[in-house]
């Protein structure tokens, strides 16, 4: 039997029910038990008493765009590398992207992956199943049985789909099992051999540009597809300000459409390439200031619904190349919150509407019952201190790649505890020297 | 160039490279006008020296040359062991047979490799931007860029430099076009900021799917029409069409590119009557540019690669001796 856990003197952020107050949380038998405002009375006497000093107790985060390594490239990561990540970065669950070797489009595969998580994670893995056979964006797979295995949502993960006919039919098949499909923005075509965001910056580095526009017309073309069949639609990394423009229109026609964006393209921009700097080489490219402000401007009204970490760990050997034959892919588990709370500091964007585009929406838009402070929800929980300062160290890092877009940056914000169905998975070592 | 683009958003710690690594040339942009200058300065020093008229004084005895081609080049690769030999260094070729899967991967490793030999200066072409900065990252030695990519050709833009400067007597307030396939084009990228640096009023003139973006910034002028480019123009610098690549993609056919882009007699009436005719080479005789005007008169083609030599010389001097600053005014 685990002991109830009370965590007292907490500042409590609920995005789902839009409160922010001072009070106490009971955790029991996995589950939020009870929430007090104030000092708690009648806590149960075997009860854990954790003080939270005043720190900020939310809900644990929702990341919906994670790679690993595994199956099939675990020097890279790990389920449990990742999990210990995500436990690290507050974040209690996360969707796994199908782009692993084999690719999870098999119900069988997503079994595999559900049980292997069970066993080594520690935060819940949300397996998100491949949207073709092989990502091969031929052929659709079986997104009832993939359902049924577990699969919270369909995608081609990398990899975007060109041909407007069998999105078409996926965006149906997909409608007739009520499963939500997240999709990559790339026109092949218009992307080419492009490795940044095409302007002055990729003339002067002599590097080939990405222009917004491969973005921006498969977004429009998704759009139009999205209405024609009812699918539950969410673009999974949106970049550029015209992209914004599309989503915020499409949005006040229907509530099935959403959106995401990387945490590097709010908190980067193109410059940061600098000296051809690999570990800023990702998909979608770092964009002008222009877009990475329309990004901001877009959680601000809720035009863009969640943010990820957009996690993809790389070896070195993919990184240490010239930036044109790097890969893509920067990880972010670890710091998403950190480099997202930049954006209250900075006073873009307030604290509780920064969670919620890590919490509830992601919730909303996968249907989790976590996500949320309510009584009987999930007890995934996370305390941080928005003001604690700390420096990125690469060696420090918990992925098993440390090719991270933040590697020296001095952040604000970190996590202190990480519950996850109300086993602390994850205390911050100032926590623990204090505890005495 | 830094100020042309901006700041960088909220990045992390910068770069921070060590600032007692050896001397480098990796791109015009690390240069001021003063060192611009003064290399020309000793380059012209080195004229009779490279043409074999006058003994040199043998800066690089003792020392080692590696030439580290990933990218085939003769005529590079021969100015650059002239260069180095005249000078009195052991100078080695390496061409390094690249396949498109295991191209990194030789760059880092052969970089590692080389550094073994203990090598002073190694003078490196790739095909990859920015890969000659990132192998000098990883060896010990003064490096020399030699070509990377479509990002910078410095020696090719101090030879330009060098050759226009004796025709014409200065480079201040000439007018030099550069015409063709700008956006694939390092040689473009490396005269623009030299010229620019040396208040030269730059004009490029290309077909707008040659133009890459921002391309405004980078040159005071933009055409896309020879006749209005070339009008009043000093100097006419062509490119190499690399036609190949560039038909069916950025130009319909090469028939039509020479049509509206090939320099011939009627374009080149457009420039002033004195203008000289540039071309870095290997040309395409009847695709960027007419035979008549290629070997005509005004071309100074022959005399640019007289030049390479003693720019050459005049870098490897600078970077093994570094006494560039001391009676100049930089």
């Amino acid at each position: 039997m685990i002991r109830p856990i009370v965590i007292a003197n907490a500042r409590i952020i609920d995005p789902a029910s839009n409160t922010d107050r001072r009070g106490a949380l009971l955790i029991a038998d996995g589950l939020i038990a009870g929430i007090a405002e104030g000092s708690p009375q009648g806590v149960p006497d075997d009860a854990e008493l954790i003080d939270a000093r005043g720190l900020v107790v939310a809900p644990g985060l929702i990341d919906m765009r994670v790679f690993t390594g595994e199956p099939g490239r675990e020097y890279r990561e790990t389920l449990a590398s990742a999990g210990d990540a995500a436990a690290a970065g507050g974040v209690t669950s996360f969707v796994l992207m199908p782009d692993s070797q084999p690719a999870i489009d098999d119900g069988a595969l997503v079994d595999y992956v559900l049980r292997r998580a069970a066993a080594k994670s520690k935060v819940n893995v949300l397996p998100a199943a491949a949207l073709t056979k092989n990502l091969e964006g031929q052929d659709l797979t079986e997104y009832g049985l993939l359902k049924e295995a577990g699969a919270v949502a369909l995608t081609d993960g990398r990899h975007s789909i060109q041909s407007s006919a069998l999105l078409r039919a996926a965006f149906s098949y997909a409608a007739n099992f009520d499963l939500p499909v997240l999709h990559h923005l790339a026109d092949a075509g218009l992307v080419g051999e492009g490795v940044m965001n095409e302007g002055l910056f990729a003339t002067a580095l002599g590097l080939k540009g990405i222009p917004a526009e491969a973005e921006t017309v498969p977004l429009a073309r998704d759009l139009q597809l999205a209405a024609l069949t009812g699918v539950r639609y969410h673009a999974a990394l949106i970049s550029t300000a015209g992209a914004a423009e599309l989503m915020a229109t499409a949005r006040r026609r229907s509530d099935a459409v959403s959106c995401g964006v990387s945490i590097n393209n709010l908190a980067l921009n193109e410059n940061d390439i600098g000296d051809y700097r690999t570990f800023f080489r990702l998909m979608p490219p770092l964009r002008a200031e222009a877009d990475r402000q329309a990004m901001i401007e877009g959680l601000r009204s809720g035009s863009i619904d969640v943010i990820v970490s957009d996690h993809d760990p790389q070896d070195s050997e993919m990184k240490r190349q010239p930036f044109a034959e790097a890969a893509n892919g920067a990880v972010g588990l670890e710091t998403l919150l950190a480099v997202a709370l930049r954006l209250v500091h900075s006073g873009d964007v307030d604290l509780i509407t920064l969670l919620r585009a890590m919490t509830s929406r992601p919730a909303e838009i996968l249907g989790l019952a976590s996500g949320r402070l309510a009584i009987g929800a999930p007890a995934d929980v996370i305390v941080f201190d928005p003001e604690f300062p700390w420096v990125v160290e690469e060696a420090a890092l918990r992925s098993r790649s440390r090719n991270t877009a933040f590697e020296g940056a001095r952040l604000t914000g970190a996590v202190m505890h990480t519950f996850v169905a109300g086993q602390a998975v994850f205390s911050h070592a100032a926590m623990l020297e204090g505890a005495s | 160039m830094a100020g042309v683009l901006g700041e960088r958003g909220q990045a992390s710690g910068s770069s921070g490279a060590a600032g007692d690594s050896p001397r480098h040339l990796l791109s015009i942009a690390d240069l001021d006008a003063y060192k611009i200058v003064a290399l020309l300065d000793r380059a012209e020093a080195m004229i009779p020296a490279s043409r074999g008229e006058a003994k040199p004084e043998f800066s690089l005895a003792g020392k080692t040359q590696i030439n580290l081609f990933f990218e085939p080049s003769t005529r590079t690769q021969g100015s650059f062991e002239i260069a180095g030999k005249r000078l009195g260094a052991l100078v080695m070729n390496m061409s390094v047979r690249t396949s498109s899967v295991t191209k990194g991967e030789t760059l880092v490793d052969t970089a590692a490799t080389l550094n073994a030999m203990r090598p002073d200066v190694l003078v490196v072409r790739h095909g990859s931007s920015g890969a000659v900065k990132l192998l000098s990252q990883k060896v010990g030695c003064s490096v020399i860029n030699a070509g990377d990519g479509a990002h910078e050709h410095p020696t090719q833009a101090l030879l330009d430099a060098l050759t226009i400067r004796r025709h014409k007597g200065r480079l201040a307030g000439l007018t030099v076009a550069i015409c063709g396939d700008i956006a694939n084009s390092r040689v473009a990228r490396s005269n623009l900021l030299l010229l620019g640096a040396l208040h030269v009023r730059t004009r490029v003139i290309a077909p707008r799917t040659m133009l890459p973006k921002g391309i405004e910034l980078l040159a005071s002028e933009v055409f896309t029409g020879m006749e209005q480019g070339l009008a009043g123009a000093d100097v006419v610098m062509m490119l190499r069409l690399q036609h190949e690549r560039a038909q069916g993609r950025m130009i319909p056919s090469v028939r039509e590119f020479y049509r509206f882009y090939g320099l011939d007699a009627d374009k080149l009436a457009h420039a002033k009557p004195n203008a000289i005719v540039m071309h870095p080479g290997p040309m395409n005789r009847g695709v960027e540019i007419d035979p008549a005007i290629a070997d005509g008169p005004r071309s100074v083609i022959t005399e640019q690669v007289e030049m390479g030599v003693a720019v050459r010389m005049a870098v490897l001097d600078w970077l093994v001796r570094g006494d560039l600053d001391m009676g100049s005014f930089a």
